[in-house]
């Protein structure tokens, strides 16, 4: 059974942008592509902890602000020589709010962040 | 005895349903009841009405005859007061009752009127019915007509209006045309082609107030507060179900009036078709599922087994000259990826959704000879893995070869300018080469091309690959990234010489492979067409590394610096205890002293930026720009204030450069020394631009770096006074702006073009660069700290805190 949690409205978070979601164990990405498609990961990128939020987003990619790894919105994985994997958690669009699964919250007391 | 059957309007929907039923020869007693004063045409022809394509007695479907010869009873210009479901009878707005057994309604849609002040004058209208269109039609050539909304209805209603020589403006609320249908780049392609038939277009244009005069439109206010002068102005921004009269008589309704699969309401003997509808949550705005619609509710009145079902639609737009297509789904929803296709020679721009090997979404703007094959494939989720290499284009594709990177420069035209220094064209490139000269020195010393500043080589080379074919071997040039076959030099001079003022012109006109570029190439175009375009182009935030798009340096932990500005180094008691205050009350752990003559607080969360900026605004300080590709600082000495061998006031000079540069974007970071005397104290010639101040004036050079280079300035002029020392910077940096490659300091740009070629450029266009720079500064010299805190200061802020939030 998913139970998904109303966030925001999809404009508070602007095309090829994201924001910062807080919760208990740290916190979360936000990302909205130029398509209005949202993902959500660990705002950490698995190299040195990068805020992800803070980075380039390009088709469904962003690019960690720190030191440039690219990694997938889709899989979490880091893209191209660099070898590496965030969380992701479940997201989606409706009636233009941005919805996450409660169940991210779950995995996340569980030991589900990342480093 | 016959079953009487009445149906509420005469749209495309219940007129199809009607021809149902009289061909299968229904045993039915009907009548049709319609609020326009006339029975059934096609309504998606008016736009070819308004342009004067067609007339309307083409466009009827059902004329007076035919509802004679199937004896259908009409009541044309007639409303329905009310309706007696219990009793099963419909009373007319002229009193007259007439009985059912079953009723149908196609009371379609209504137009949204946006309530703008004065929405209600004489002159505003929708464009829904035959009235609108002949109100459009009798507006004569030479009048001005607003348009809101750029959507697909609106953007006929311009293009109609526009043809029969009337002064159209388009004003449409979102970024780019046709949102819903079209990605950015299609929109471009879009636009660009109504511009060409003359029509005006203006995006991410908030409507505020419609101007009136005696009680008639007379212009349409803009938030941003320009005026567009209007005779007439049409809504054109969306449509609602007209419900009305269904939800006064008790029927289910929600965006529209419920139906089943078999088109039936809540009341078994009330069916609905057409807009008025809502099927399994979707409402309908094209024609094609209203049809099915219409063949379904007829074979239910006639007790046949039918069921709607929701296909794939497609939307084409009837603008004689703009070929577009769009069908199915390319947003939304995960794995999903993109296969373009831009054809910059013939502005073709295709692009595939794929996602598990099936078509999703197609967009296809200039040639949509495929669409219908393409539909094909989305709709019946046809399985593309053996066809995916050369699924874009087309079915006619058998094998071949792979994509020409030169079909950019291949396409431009004769006269396009390839050398910008020399002004020589494409034509005249080419006819070097057939007159003998095939290398690129033979070419340079013929035409000049590429001779001088450099930058545009690798064009110059790519015409002598496109003419000589094999013959001509092309050097391996740098490319900007993975995205594009051009070099920085290549795009900078499609962009100024094909006049590209948008990111998706840019991609499209150049052939970029993705759809919307990376983190390599967005920062660069976000330069290079502010630079280029200060006044036509809008910043980008989202192409800007995060520095540049929140006005402050990121750190190791993910926290900021903040750096307010000290002009030329010079600060007061007032601004140090602003400052004081700001890091106790931010909890700010280490206040640092900059090389650049300023107080650097670090450790700043990312969240208390806005309200930081707005303690130091307060205190009359402004953003340092420590973390732009832009102006940094201007490190002065104090000159002849304090300094007993200062030659000129090198502080107040200093002061006076701050003030006339800051704000200014360039291709790397810009720093700024102006030592009082030849002693150097403000480390004047090892910074990007220094001043040397002597007796007789001041000494102006350039190419100096104290980072992983340290190099010496090259002395560039020296002149007499302060005012042409600041000119002669003000022209040097805008030549900077313009000519050089995204993240090359001043000494790198120098090595590739010259010292000698800066020093001729600023010394026969001086005031010219300096009037360009004072038009980009118009836009660019302002505290962005002010206005974010202003105007953006939630975005600073999480989404959302869940922190108290229970996991279960």
């Amino acid at each position: 059974m998913s139970d998904w949690i109303d966030i925001a409205p999809l404009e508070n978070v602007p095309q090829r942008g994201a924001r910062m979601i807080k919760t208990a164990f740290g916190c979360i990405a936000v990302f909205r592509t130029a398509e209005d498609e949202v993902f959500a990961l660990e705002n950490a990128c698995p190299h040195k902890a990068g805020p992800l939020a803070e980075g380039i987003v390009h088709g469904k990619s962003v690019t960690c602000p720190l030191h440039n790894w690219v990694i997938s919105l889709e899989t979490g994985e880091a893209q191209g020589a660099d070898e590496g994997r965030v969380a992701t958690y479940p997201a989606r669009v409706e009636n233009g709010s941005i919805l996450l699964d409660r169940a991210f919250l779950k995995a996340r007391t569980k030991g589900g962040v990342a480093a | 005895m016959r079953q009487k059957l009445i149906v509420i309007g005469a749209g495309m929907a219940t007129g199809r349903m009607l021809e149902a039923l009289v061909e299968a020869e229904a045993d039915y007693d009907i009548t049709l009841i319609n609020g326009e004063p006339r029975g059934n045409y096609n309504r998606i022809m008016l736009s070819p009405v308004l342009s004067g394509e067609k007339a309307y007695a083409e466009i009827v479907t059902h004329d007076d005859e035919w509802y004679k010869l199937y004896k259908i009873k009409t009541r044309f210009g007639c409303f329905v007061q009310n309706i007696d479901r219990e009793k099963r009878t419909v009373t007319t707005d002229a009193g007259e009752v007439l009985p059912y057994d079953k009723l149908v309604f196609g009371t379609g849609s209504n137009p949204f009127v946006i309530p703008l002040p004065g929405h209600d004058l004489a002159g505003v209208i929708a464009y829904r019915d035959l009235e609108d269109t002949q109100r459009m039609m009798d507006l004569g050539p030479a009048h001005k007509c607003v348009v809101i909304g750029g959507g697909l209805l609106g953007l006929e209603a311009a293009a109609g209006m526009a043809a029969r020589g009337v002064d159209v403006t388009v004003v449409h609320i979102m970024g780019h045309l046709m949102e819903r249908q079209l990605d950015e780049a299609a929109g471009y392609l879009l636009r660009r082609a109504l511009v060409d038939k003359g029509i005006a277009v203006k995006c991410t244009a908030n409507s505020k107030e419609i101007l009136g005069e005696n009680g008639r439109v007379k212009a349409l206010l803009l938030d941003d507060g320009t005026e567009l002068p209007c005779d007439l102005l049409v809504m054109a921004v969306g449509i609602r179900p007209n419900v009305k009269l269904a939800q006064d008589s008790g029927l289910a309704v929600g965006k529209g009036i419920h139906v089943d699969d078999q088109m039936i309401t809540s009341d078994a003997d009330v069916l609905a078709v057409g807009e008025c509808v809502e099927h399994d949550g979707a409402i309908f705005g094209l024609v094609a599922p209203l049809y099915d619609q219409a063949k379904v509710a007829a074979q239910t009145l006639m007790g046949q087994q039918a069921q709607f079902v929701q296909k794939e639609i497609s939307t084409k737009l009837k603008v004689t000259g703009c070929d577009l297509f769009s069908a199915g789904d390319f947003a939304d929803g995960e794995g999903r990826e993109d296969i373009v296709f831009r054809d910059p020679g013939r502005g073709v721009y295709r692009r595939l959704v794929i996602a598990d090997n099936i078509v999703k979404g197609a967009v296809m703007y200039g040639d949509t000879a495929d669409s219908n094959w393409f539909f094909g494939l989305i709709r019946d989720k046809t399985d593309i893995s053996d066809m995916r290499d050369t699924l874009i284009f087309g079915p006619a594709y058998q094998g071949g070869t792979p994509l020409d990177p030169l079909a950019a420069v291949a396409a431009l035209p004769r006269d396009a300018e390839i050398c910008g220094c020399n002004g020589i064209c494409k034509g005249q490139i080419e006819e070097a080469i057939a007159a003998g000269a095939t290398d690129l020195g033979a070419v340079r010393l013929t035409t000049k091309a590429s001779g001088s500043c450099g930058t545009c080589t690798g064009l110059v080379e790519q015409v002598l690959a496109v003419t000589l074919g094999d013959e001509f071997v092309m050097p391996a040039a740098a490319v900007i990234c993975g995205c594009t076959d051009m070099t920085h030099e290549d795009v900078r001079r499609m962009i100024k010489s094909q006049r590209l003022m948008s990111m998706p012109a840019v991609w499209q006109e150049c052939g970029w492979k993705t759809s919307c570029g990376c983190h390599v190439c967005r920062p660069a175009l976000n330069f290079y067409l502010l630079a280029d375009w200060p006044l036509e182009y809008q910043d980008d935030p989202q192409s800007r590394f995060i520095n540049e798009r929140k006005h402050a340096n990121i750190q190791k932990d993910g926290t900021f610096s903040v750096v307010p500005r000290m002009w030329g180094g010079i600060t007061t008691p007032d601004e140090l205890r602003a400052i004081a205050d700001a890091a106790d009350k931010y909890a700010v752990p280490t206040v640092k002293v900059t090389g650049g003559q300023r107080i650097d607080l670090l450790g700043v969360k990312g969240e208390d930026l806005p309200d930081i900026w707005a303690d130091l605004n307060a205190a009359g300080m402004v953003s340092g720009h420590a973390y732009s590709k832009g102006l940094r600082t201007v490190k002065t000495c104090v000159g002849t204030d304090h300094c007993r061998f200062g030659t000129q006031d090198s502080t107040g000079l200093g002061i006076k450069l701050e003030k006339e540069l800051w704000g200014s974007w360039t291709p790397h970071k810009l720093k700024l020394g102006v030592s009082g005397c030849p002693r150097n104290c403000a480390e004047a010639t090892c910074k990007d631009i220094g001043v040397i101040c002597v007796d007789s004036g001041y000494q102006v050079s350039i190419g100096g770096a104290a980072g992983m280079d340290v190099r010496e300035t090259e002395l560039m002029v020296q002149v007499a006074t302060e005012d042409e020392a600041i000119d002669v910077i003000k022209a040097v940096t805008q030549l900077y702006r313009e000519n050089a490659k995204y993240l090359d300091r001043i000494y790198k740009w120098m090595g590739k073009v010259g010292l000698d070629w800066i020093k001729e450029r600023v010394e026969t266009e001086g005031p010219a660069l300096v009037e360009r720079f004072e038009l980009s500064q118009s836009i660019y010299r302002k505290d962005p700290w002010a206005d974010h805190v202003q105007t953006k200061a939630d975005r600073y802020r999480p989404l959302a805190n869940l922190s108290l939030e229970a996991a279960e």
